[in-house]
């Protein structure tokens, strides 16, 4: 590390550990990275990343573009594995499991850790079968009246309930962006994860849908784990309870929400916040 | 052999005075050009528009006096005519030289030339489209004021041999009446195509599914123009192997069944049918399913659903207008398809639900209703053209619909490759 | 609340298995098309090959007075029954042409008929246990023997499958294709040219487009029916000609041509065009000098690809008659003519045996032609493949 990116208070937290503690946030491990790296061919992507990510909790990872933030996120499901040419070294420890053994079932894990991405993207089925897909999928209903109150509770869930429930039969494709990027949230939950990921969820949507989704993730914490990824500094400071801040590949400092926007304990990461880059 | 000398004597003396018109035009101009005149346009642009003002008046003149020669039946004799066209060249080629003048826009007239040109050649598809439809259209009436439409649709009889009788005036001479009833020609067209269809659509559509989800990329890049080879072989090429090769073992395989099938069956021509139409449906499937956006995909793999899940409940069902449209334009072709079922299906217009049978195709009727030392007014003739247009009705619609499926298609995932 | 990585992959295990048969049936379903096309081309050229060969036979011929008015007995009689009688036909001609020759005698190599082929060849046959033992004689002494088949390439149609060849059918194929592409070719590339740089967006361009699109999926045999009334019976172009025929496919070509052309003309970057405009050019010079030259390679694919469609095809051909029956090689394009695939066609309704083998043959020449025109295109489109 560098005299700029070192921190400036109080000590060097242990690897992995946030540098101020969150007190109102829990502190059960969900996942633990250590010394994770990634290459997209040559070019090495993420660089050795130590981190843990708390259960209950929204994680933000911020950072400029290309920074890794999002290659991160997904690496915590397997996605990358879909890209050729990607190499990953390193510990993504979940459950007592390293998910990147090859005994991990990748489809296993992605039923634990569900994700929800930049864009809406609702399957080419009504509002109703995009939820009970997966639930009914992996055996989660077995009859038909459970499957209903699987997709009703999901949709209670994710908020958009009172909004569609008269059009339950209607293609998902038919709602609005917001709505849609509501359906997608549900139809995660819908299936009961650990962990959600969240890809920039709110960067295709309005203003008032990126207001009701940020309350959504405030309400979802309390079942779920979440861990997003965010362009916008204002949403971090609002939904996250930590936030890890992505700099070429690195993560160079991992803190308290409050204590990152108010007093960041390194040079580059009060730039990035204050706008002087990024 | 006259007509010919004639032509080719109209059309030396045509480039000769093009020839004129090009050199007169660009010597005029240029000596306008060279007494300091400034000219809106290059020399040989005006020698261009004194060639396009001789020739062109000419060539229409005498194609004018051809089409009235054969339309209307004018009787103008062809040596006046060209002569005729001559004069008026000579008169163009006046007119192009007194046009070649300083103030004259002689690009902008080569141009406005240029683009009618261009508009007139892009007509000729159209006219070939009613071409067809005019030439099967009138001919096809010619045949209902014979034989009434509804027993031509209804009836369950195809027995046109009587009929060259009847053309000759000795109708009452043949034993039985010419009969023209089509349904066993469709019902035999459309077994045939539903043995191809079962061939191509479950091999073609899961040959898509690999190239597109599962072969690595060397595979793919060999498998699709390999597939590609079994549509350019020429229909005749697998009539031969329909008949010579597929036929007998059909015929093997069903004795050693048990069961009894003619040389001439169904499924020898269905099947192969199916084989030339495999690549129809797996390039254009292959497109439509890699033209199904990736986050759909991802969408689904996040969920925890396995790839074979994935493509099957949500990238198929995402695919499906493209792959119905795939579907409808292999089921258009393989009712318009000749040559294979000329050689290997049967000649006997039979109506039976039994695919070892033999049994005939429209297409069949109307190449044999069409070959041979027949009259062309006769009944059996003009069903060909009956015939024809029915054909040209269904494979119209097939075609229409399937294009404004892959429209819907198109519009919903604003891709622009299909 | 949430299962454990351990049960839900063995709730996987039976899904997981299922994924993987899809994966094994579509590559088997690739596998099979395949499959097909190696078994479809194993058998022709099983089928095919021995056409090259042919059975020749040497033969004593005694030019004799008989021998004027009936070759056969130039020929010991014995041997004469296995001679084709193509060559025996041809005896009285030569003494005619040449006197000299009659009193001679001479030794030569001559077509065996078409049983004697298939005989040697191991194929069923219509010999006699007698002829049988003649032709074993000779082979024995090297006097009848398989040699490579000249005559095929060098003869027309011909009711002895022996002396039947494909060069009159393929003197037509050259000829009919000269005429579809003579007009194909421009006005396909002048409507593409229209549509892509010239047309407006209104009414009249949507209908030819969708028409152009249309035309290219009607079935063959209906541009085959236009031909027969408009053509023939309307214009009174001579039937089974050239002529006809080669317009009748320059119909269907013209899509192909027109679309292959709008995909080239559009790949052309409209930078280029924006440069040439903004030095002065007008319209069809910028189309002239700078477009079409650009777009040219991509033209000549489509166009080559369309000829070697219209070169396999034969529905219409037939149609318009062109299975006409052509022992000599046509020397105008409005005489009777034949093309490959009608020749195909034609000896593959002939009941003798020995015709098989030489429909084989033909179709490999038109195979081995086709395969050569598309390699061709992909060459030249490899070659000239540019990303812009």
């Amino acid at each position: 590390m560098n005299m700029q990116t070192a921190p400036r208070h109080g000590q060097t937290p242990e690897v992995g550990q946030p540098h101020t503690r969150n007190e109102e946030a829990s502190h059960d491990l969900s996942i633990r990275v250590r010394d994770l790296s990634l290459w997209y061919g040559q070019s090495q992507a993420l660089k050795g990343l130590d981190i843990d990510i708390f259960e209950k909790n929204v994680t933000a990872l911020i950072g400029p573009s290309g920074c890794g933030k999002s290659t991160f996120l997904r690496c915590l499901n397997r996605m990358n594995d879909l890209i050729p040419g990607v190499r990953i070294e390193g510990l993504v420890e979940m459950d007592g499991h390293d998910v990147n053994t090859a005994r991990m079932d990748e489809v296993a894990l992605r039923r634990r850790v569900g994700m929800v991405f930049q864009k809406p993207n609702p399957f080419p089925k009504s509002i109703y079968e995009n939820i009970a897909y997966a639930p009914r999928m992996h055996d989660l209903v077995s009859r038909k009246a459970e499957q209903d109150e699987v997709v009703e509770k999901a949709l209670r869930d994710a908020g958009l309930w009172e909004e569609v429930k008269d059009k339950l039969h209607q293609p998902g494709t038919s709602l609005s962006g917001g709505q849609q990027q509501r359906l997608c949230i549900a139809r995660a939950i819908a299936v009961q994860p650990d962990v959600i990921l969240m890809d920039e969820p709110t960067s295709a949507l309005d203003p008032i849908s990126t207001a009701t989704i940020e309350d959504l993730m405030d309400k979802l914490k309390q079942q779920f784990t979440i861990v997003t990824v965010t362009h916008n500094m204002q949403q971090a400071a609002r939904v996250a309870d930590y936030t890890a801040f992505f700099h070429l590949g690195e993560i160079i400092e991992y803190n308290d929400t409050r204590t990152m926007f108010s007093n960041p304990a390194t040079k580059k990461a009060e730039d990035y916040i204050t706008g002087r880059y990024g | 052999m006259q007509t010919n000398q004639l032509l080719a004597l109209f059309s030396g003396a045509l480039l000769l005075l093009g020839l004129i018109a090009f050199f007169l035009g660009r010597a005029k101009a240029a000596r306008v050009r060279a007494s300091g005149t400034a000219m809106y346009a290059q020399p040989d642009q005006y020698a261009w528009f004194a060639v396009l003002a001789t020739a062109g008046p000419a060539v229409a003149v005498s194609l004018i006096g051809a089409f009235a020669m054969l339309l209307m039946g004018a009787e103008i004799p062809t040596p006046y005519l060209l002569a005729g066209s001559l004069v008026v060249a000579a008169v163009g080629l006046m007119v192009g030289m007194n046009r070649v003048h300083p103030d004259f826009h002689a690009r902008q007239a080569i141009e406005r030339v240029i683009r009618w040109i261009l508009i007139g050649a892009a007509l000729i598809s159209i006219f070939t489209t009613f071409g067809i439809l005019f030439s099967i259209v009138f001919e096809a009436l010619r045949f209902f004021q014979m034989h009434s439409f509804w027993d031509f649709i209804t009836g369950t009889v195809w027995n046109p041999g009587a009929s060259f009788l009847a053309a000759a005036g000795r109708a009452d001479e043949g034993g039985s009446a010419a009969l023209f009833g089509s349904v066993p020609l469709f019902a035999g067209t459309f077994m045939i195509t539903a043995i191809a269809m079962l061939v191509a659509i479950p091999i073609g559509l899961l040959a898509a599914i690999y190239m597109a989800e599962f072969a690595p990329k060397r595979v793919r890049t060999l498998a699709k123009p390999t597939l590609e080879v079994l549509a350019g072989i020429p229909t005749v090429v697998y009539g031969f192997f329909a008949a010579i090769t597929v036929a007998p073992i059909i015929v093997n395989v069903a004795n050693a069944l048990g069961l009894d099938a003619s040389f001439n069956n169904a499924v020898a021509p269905g099947v192969v049918m199916g084989i030339m139409i495999i690549p129809f449906i797996s390039s254009l499937s292959d497109d439509v399913i890699n033209s199904v956006p990736d986050s759909m995909r991802q969408g689904s793999l996040a969920l925890g659903m396995t790839k074979g899940e994935t493509i099957r409940d949500v990238v198929i069902p995402a695919a499906l207008p493209g792959i119905i449209s795939a579907s409808l334009l292999a089921v258009s072709r393989a009712l318009g398809e000749t040559m294979i079922v000329v050689m290997a299906a049967g000649m006997r217009p039979n109506l039976t639900a039994n695919p070892l049978e033999d049994m005939t195709t429209v297409t069949v009727r109307i190449v044999a209703a069409l070959t041979g030392d027949l009259e062309f007014e006769s009944a059996e003739t003009l069903s060909a053209f009956a015939l024809g247009l029915v054909l040209f009705g269904v494979t119209l619609s097939l075609n229409l619909v399937s294009v404004l499926m892959i429209r819907r298609f198109r519009e919903k995932y604003r891709v622009n490759n299909l | 609340m949430s299962q454990s990585f351990d049960d839900i992959s063995a709730q996987l295990k039976s899904r997981h298995r299922k994924s993987a048969r899809l994966k094994w049936i579509s590559m088997g379903a690739l596998g099979m098309a395949g499959l097909f096309l190696v078994l479809f081309f194993a058998d022709m050229l099983s089928k095919g090959l021995p056409a090259f060969q042919q059975a020749y036979v040497q033969v004593e011929l005694d030019y004799n007075e008989d021998a004027t008015r009936m070759g056969r007995a130039a020929m010991d009689p014995e041997v004469s029954r296995i001679v084709s009688r193509s060559f025996e036909r041809l005896i009285p001609g030569m003494l005619r042409d040449d006197p000299d020759l009659l009193g001679t005698r001479e030794q030569r190599w001559v077509l065996a008929n078409s049983e004697v082929d298939q005989y040697l060849k191991g194929h069923r046959n219509k010999l006699s246990e007698a002829e049988r033992e003649v032709v074993d004689e000779l082979a024995e002494s090297g006097q009848v023997t398989l040699k490579f088949n000249t005559t095929f390439f060098s003869r027309g149609d011909s009711k002895m499958a022996e002396s039947s060849g494909i060069l009159a059918a393929a003197v037509g194929t050259v000829m009919t294709m000269l005429v579809t592409l003579a007009i194909a070719f421009p006005i396909g590339v002048m409507t593409a040219v229209y549509l892509e740089e010239f047309a407006p967006d209104n009414r009249l361009t949507q209908i030819i487009e969708i028409n152009i699109n249309n035309l290219a999926a009607i079935p063959s045999i209906l541009f085959g029916l236009l031909g027969l009334a408009i053509f023939i019976n309307f214009f009174g172009v001579p039937r089974s000609s050239p002529l006809v025929g080669g317009m009748t496919l320059a119909l269907m070509t013209l899509p192909v041509i027109i679309i292959a052309t709008r995909t080239a003309l559009r790949s052309v970057p409209d930078s280029i065009r924006h440069a040439a405009f903004g030095v002065g050019c007008s319209r069809w010079q910028v189309v002239r000098d700078h477009v079409l030259p650009l777009a040219m390679p991509g033209i000549m694919t489509g166009s080559i690809i369309g000829l070697a469609q219209a070169m396999g095809e034969t529905a219409p051909l037939i149609i318009v008659g062109m299975v006409a029956f052509i022992p000599d090689v046509s020397a105008s394009f409005t005489q009777a003519a034949t093309v490959l695939p009608a020749q195909i066609f034609t000896w593959a309704g002939e009941p003798d045996r020995a015709f098989v083998e030489k429909t084989a043959g033909g179709i490999l020449v038109l195979l081995s032609i086709l395969i050569f025109l598309n390699a061709t295109a992909v060459v030249l489109r490899k070659k000239f493949e540019r990303r812009w």
